[in-house]
């Protein structure tokens, strides 16, 4: 797997690319704490190129939008979902915890 | 009918994925359905990992698939402490973000993903965790 991350004026933005599992999965934990540890909580997960994501990276998920809603200061919205994901995030209930956009311009302008 | 052995660590979860991938591409499963089959085996050998083995080093999963009547059955041996997934309660997956918790997940997510989920110990004390998938099960 391979994280990238960028910092907009209004958003960061994290691309993940590959597949997130049990042994990748601490990465993009890393890659969301080290923005909400710098203090920025609006964050674009940019999913185009993520081929799989087992309930590790739900979890990574998870704690971070809890860091990033808590006083309202941000959330992390998902952008360009691939269809096998999105199945699975329905399946665990997690669509409703995360807008979801078509396109990362449109995430991006959400902030 | 096919049988292999993996390391239980997570740097297995690649290849434990692309095995159960293959058998369930033979038996001619949709791409939907063969994505379904791999998280769960994932599921199902990340909690063996985490859970049975619990830190022990030199682990081992056994995975046997074979086919039968339409079916394609995976059965996942190991050595560890016995650990039955049914014990496990169901997550909520409905509460808002302050109520979810993330334990149970991945073994709601198998018993969704796959027809059918069932746990024994065998007569030598191996844990023995059995998943079957229906061919043209759509959904």
């Amino acid at each position: 797997m391979e994280i990238t991350t960028k910092q907009f004026k209004s958003c960061d933005m994290v691309t993940v690319k590959g597949r997130i599992d049990s042994s990748t999965a601490p990465q993009l934990t890393e890659a969301l704490e080290g923005i909400t540890g710098d203090g920025r909580y609006k964050i674009v997960l940019d999913m185009s190129e993520l081929e799989y994501m087992s309930s590790a990276g739900f979890r990574a998920l998870l704690s971070g939008q809890r860091v990033c809603k808590r006083y309202n200061r941000g959330e992390i919205v998902l952008a360009v979902v691939p269809q096998r994901v999105q199945e699975a995030l329905e399946l665990a209930g997690f669509t409703e915890l995360f807008k979801t956009f078509e396109d990362t311009v449109e995430a991006v302008g959400n902030f | 009918m096919s049988k292999t052995t993996f390391a239980a660590n997570f740097d297995s979860l690649d290849d434990i994925r692309e095995f159960v991938g293959e058998e369930a591409r033979r038996v001619g499963f949709s791409d939907k359905e063969i994505y379904a089959i791999q998280l769960a085996a994932d599921e199902a050998s990340t909690n063996i990992i985490e859970y049975a083995y619990d830190g022990v080093e030199n682990g081992k999963i056994e995975i046997d698939c074979s086919i039968v009547n339409e079916e394609l059955k995976i059965v996942m041996r190991d050595q560890g402490k016995p650990f039955d997934p049914s014990s496990v309660p169901e997550p909520n997956v409905n509460g808002d973000l302050a109520e979810r918790k993330i334990g149970g997940l991945g073994i709601y997510l198998m018993r969704k993903l796959m027809d059918k989920v069932s746990y024994e110990t065998s007569a030598e004390g191996d844990n023995l965790l059995t998943m079957v998938k229906r061919v043209g099960d759509r959904g």
